[in-house]
C-alpha cells in the first residue's frame, strides 16, 4: 500500500519523510491513495493554524486538529482512507505480528491494548506486521504486512520506550482528543520483509485491566466480532463472505483478559506454543 | 382462501455455511450477510423440496428437527424475517 | 515519453474519450488521473473504459479494485431497487427507477461502471402519502430532518425528505417530478411517467429522451455543476446507445430546450458524443461552462473558486424566486451552511 501526502505546510511533511526514511517507494511511482492536509479558510494557514483531513476519501464535519499535531493528522488521514476505500484486501482493525511464517492477530476496542502489545511482541522476536490494520488477501486468506507508524498512548508510551530503548520514536503530541500520542518506528526487519505475507494462526480478542483469563471463542462468535472490527466486510461483497468464513473456520480465536503488559505476553507465548 | 406458500428462492441466490448453533448465509442477490439460527436452516432445507404452507412447515419442523416451542406465531415471525431479507419468497 | 500533467480535468475526459490515450502517461500522470477520477465519481466508469489497456501494474491493481467496487454498488443498488419495489407492490401506481439505479437496472452502457449512491424514485405526486406510509411500515425511516428543511422539501423540492431503511441503512429520495416545484422550469411530470418503460420485474425507467432530459435538467438547473463531468457521461452514453430521435420535441415539451442543446454540446466537445451538427460549436456561454466542469486539479482539489462560486449562487437563483432564496441562504447560514 502507498500514500502520496499533499499538505500546506511543510512541517508534518518533513515529520513523515523522517519517520518514514527507509520504506519503499509506491510501486510504480503510484500511490494507491492521495491524502491532503490543508487549511480550510485562508487564515487558517497562519492564524491558528488547523490542519483538515483530505483525500480520496474523507470524513464530512471532521475536526480539524492543530498544526503541532500534524504528524497525527498524516496518520490518522493514512488511516480514513484504508478504511473507506481500501478494496482488495478484507480490512481488519487489528495488529498482527509473525513468526515463523505465521500470523497472531489483534484486536478489539480503542484501549484494548493491540498497538502496544504488537510493539513489545516486536521486541520479542516476532515481525511486526501492523498496529492499526491487518490486510486479509480473499484470494489466499493470507494477511498482509502494513507496518505504518505505531501509535502509543499515554502509559503505553514509557512501558514500550523501556522495551525498546534502541527504536526511533516520533515526538510527544500532548493534548490530542485521545491524550498523549508517539509514534514508534517499526524496526528495520519489519519493513525490509514488509512485503512477506503470512498464515493466520491465531486471533486473539485483548482487553487490558483485569485479571488474568482466557476463553475460546467458537465461529459464530469470532464472525460477529470481526466484522464489527471491519468498515469494508460489507462493501466487499462475496469476497469478504469468503474470506471472513476462511478465517473463523480456521484460525482458533481466543478471549484474553490481562492486568499488565508481561502477562498478556506470557499470556500470547502459551497459546502461541500450544498451536 | 388459499393459504399462502412458502418458497425456496433459486439454489444459486444463496451461500450457506453451518457454522456452529449459528448458520452463516450470503444472499447474492442483495451482497448481504445473514447469521441465522433455528429454525431458519431447517425452514431452508425443506422448503428446498418444494413450496410448503405456513401449517405443512409447522408440522414437518415438528416431526423431522425436534424443534421446542414450536408455534405459530414464532413460525410467522421467522418466515417473516426471512422473506423481508429474501432468503424466502412468499407467494 | 512524457506529458505535462494537465491542470484540470481535462486528463481525466481524454482517458475517457479516448482509452489509448493512457499509454503516453508517466507515474506522475497516472497518479493524478486516479485522483481526479476518484474526486468526480468517476473512477469506476474509467477502469471500466481501461479494461484491457496496457499499464503499470499498480495502476492496473487499483483500476481492477474500482471496477470491483462498481460491480458491488450495483448489486446493492438493483436489490434496494427490488426491495421498495416489494414494498410499494400494494401502491397501486408504476414505481420509476432514475439515475445510475435505472441505468443498471436497465443494463445500459450508461450503468456500466458507475459509482451509484441513494435510490431515486419518481411517483406520481397525488400518491406520496400513500409511498411514504408503505416506505415507513416496510422499514424506511425519516433522516432526522430540521422542521424548516421538512417544509422546504414538502412545499418547494421536488422530492420528499429523504427516508433511509433501518437495517440496510440506505437512503431512498422520493420525487415527484424531476425539478423544483420552484424553478422556473417545470418539466412535464405526468408525461414522465405515462411514457416510462417498464423492465421485466414491473420497475420502470424513463424514455430515452426523458432521460436524457433529465439527465440535463439535473446537470444544469439544479445543482452547482458538482458530479457535472459524471453527469455529462451519462448522457454521453444515453445519447450514444439512443441516438437523438424525438429528442427536440420533448425537451422542448419540458421546458429544457436550452439544458438539453447545451448538454449536447458539452457531451461533445468533451466526450466527442455523435451529435448533430447544431450541437458542435460553443457558445461563449457554453466555454464557462466547460471551465467549471473541468475545474479540478492532479490532487482532486476543486479549482476556480469564483467561478465555482458564480455557479453556487446561479444554481439557487435558478431553483427559487429571489425573497424565497434570500430568506432560505439567510437562515441556511445562520446555521453555518457553507457552500463548498
Amino acid at each position: 500500500m502507498g500514500f502520496r501526502v499533499g499538505s500546506d505546510w511543510r512541517a508534518p511533511i518533513a515529520e513523515l519523510e523522517r519517520l518514514y526514511a527507509g520504506y519503499p517507494q509506491p510501486e510504480d511511482g503510484i500511490p494507491d491513495f492521495t491524502v491532503r492536509l490543508f487549511a480550510a479558510r485562508p487564515w487558517r494557514r497562519w492564524l491558528r493554524p488547523a490542519v483538515t483531513l483530505g483525500g480520496d476519501f474523507v470524513l464530512p464535519d471532521a475536526a480539524p486538529l492543530p498544526l503541532a499535531q500534524g504528524l497525527l493528522a498524516a496518520e490518522m488521514a493514512m488511516n480514513l482512507q484504508m478504511a473507506l476505500g481500501q478494496r482488495r484486501y478484507l480490512l481488519l482493525h487489528a495488529s498482527a505480528v509473525e513468526r515463523d511464517g505465521c500470523a497472531v492477530l489483534m484486536t478489539g476496542l480503542s484501549g484494548a491494548g493491540k498497538s502496544t502489545l504488537a510493539a513489545l511482541l516486536g521486541a520479542r522476536g516476532w515481525r511486526l506486521m501492523g498496529d492499526e490494520f491487518a490486510l486479509v488477501d480473499p484470494a489466499t486468506g493470507l494477511v498482509h504486512a502494513f507496518p505504518r507508524l505505531v501509535s502509543l498512548k499515554n502509559a503505553a508510551i514509557d512501558v514500550v520506550r523501556a522495551a525498546l530503548p534502541e527504536a526511533r520514536f516520533g515526538p510527544l503530541l500532548a493534548g490530542t482528543p485521545k491524550g498523549d500520542i508517539r509514534h514508534l518506528v517499526p524496526d528495520a526487519e519489519a519493513v525490509a520483509r514488509m512485503a512477506e505475507p503470512a498464515q493466520p494462526a491465531l486471533i486473539l480478542f485483548p482487553r487490558f485491566g483485569f485479571d488474568a483469563a482466557e476463553r475460546g471463542l467458537g465461529p459464530s462468535e469470532v464472525f460477529v466480532r470481526l466484522t464489527q472490527a471491519s468498515t469494508n466486510y460489507v462493501a466487499l461483497g462475496e469476497r469478504g463472505f469468503e474470506a471472513m468464513t476462511r478465517l473463523v473456520r480456521e484460525v482458533p480465536a481466543r478471549a484474553i483478559d490481562y492486568p499488565d503488559a508481561d502477562s498478556a505476553i506470557a499470556q500470547v507465548e502459551t497459546l502461541w506454543s500450544a498451536l | 382462501m388459499a393459504e399462502r406458500l412458502y418458497r425456496a428462492v433459486p439454489a444459486d441466490a444463496l451461500r450457506i455455511v453451518p457454522l456452529d448453533d449459528f448458520t452463516l448465509i450470503f444472499h447474492r442477490p442483495s451482497g448481504l450477510s445473514h447469521l441465522v439460527t433455528a429454525p431458519a436452516p431447517e425452514i431452508l432445507e425443506l422448503l428446498e423440496q418444494g413450496p410448503l404452507t405456513r401449517a405443512a412447515l409447522l408440522a414437518r419442523l415438528g416431526e423431522r428437527f425436534e424443534l421446542a416451542d414450536a408455534s405459530v406465531e414464532a413460525l410467522d415471525a421467522r418466515l417473516g424475517e426471512l422473506v423481508a431479507t429474501g432468503l424466502v419468497e412468499a407467494a | 515519453m512524457e506529458r505535462a500533467v494537465s491542470r484540470d480535468a481535462t486528463l481525466l475526459v481524454q482517458a475517457l474519450r479516448d482509452p489509448t490515450s493512457v499509454a503516453a502517461l508517466d507515474a506522475q500522470g497516472w497518479t493524478a488521473l486516479i485522483a481526479m477520477a476518484r474526486a468526480e465519481q468517476l473512477i469506476g466508469t474509467l477502469a471500466h473504459r481501461l479494461d484491457g489497456v496496457a499499464m503499470p501494474a499498480a495502476a492496473a491493481r487499483i483500476l481492477a479494485d474500482a471496477r470491483g467496487s462498481a460491480i458491488e454498488q450495483r448489486r446493492t443498488a438493483v436489490w434496494e431497487a427490488e426491495a421498495a419495489r416489494r414494498a410499494l407492490a400494494g401502491v397501486d401506481t408504476p414505481v420509476v427507477l432514475l439515475k445510475g439505479t435505472a441505468y443498471a437496472a436497465a443494463g445500459l452502457a450508461a450503468g456500466q461502471g458507475r459509482s451509484i449512491g441513494d435510490l431515486d424514485i419518481l411517483m406520481p405526486r397525488r400518491t406520496l402519502d400513500v409511498v411514504e406510509r408503505a416506505l415507513l411500515d416496510a422499514g424506511w425511516e425519516w433522516v432526522k430532518p430540521d422542521p424548516y428543511d421538512d417544509a422546504y422539501y414538502r412545499h418547494s423540492m421536488h422530492e420528499l425528505p429523504p427516508l433511509i431503511h433501518r437495517e440496510r441503512d440506505r437512503m431512498i429520495d422520493v420525487h415527484h417530478t424531476i425539478l423544483p416545484l420552484t424553478a422556473r422550469v417545470t418539466p412535464d411530470a405526468e408525461a414522465l411517467i405515462a411514457d416510462s418503460i417498464a423492465l421485466e420485474n414491473g420497475l420502470r425507467v424513463l424514455s430515452p429522451e426523458d432521460m436524457i432530459c433529465h439527465a440535463a435538467a439535473h446537470l444544469f438547473a439544479d445543482g452547482d455543476l458538482a458530479g457535472g463531468l459524471r453527469n455529462l457521461w451519462d448522457i454521453h452514453c444515453l445519447i450514444g446507445e439512443f441516438g437523438v430521435a424525438g429528442l427536440v420535441d420533448r425537451a422542448r415539451r419540458h421546458g429544457l430546450s436550452a439544458a438539453v442543446a447545451r448538454a449536447a454540446r458539452l457531451a461533445h466537445a468533451l466526450y466527442a458524443t455523435p451529435v448533430p451538427e447544431r450541437w458542435r460549436k460553443l457558445s461563449y456561454t457554453d466555454r464557462l461552462y466547460r471551465r467549471r466542469l473541468l475545474a479540478r486539479d492532479g490532487w482532486g482539489r476543486p479549482t476556480r473558486r469564483l467561478t465555482r462560486f458564480g455557479f453556487y449562487l446561479r444554481s439557487h437563483w435558478l431553483r427559487m424566486p429571489p425573497a424565497m432564496l434570500a430568506r432560505h441562504l439567510w437562515t441556511k447560514w445562520r446555521k453555518g451552511y457553507r457552500p463548498v
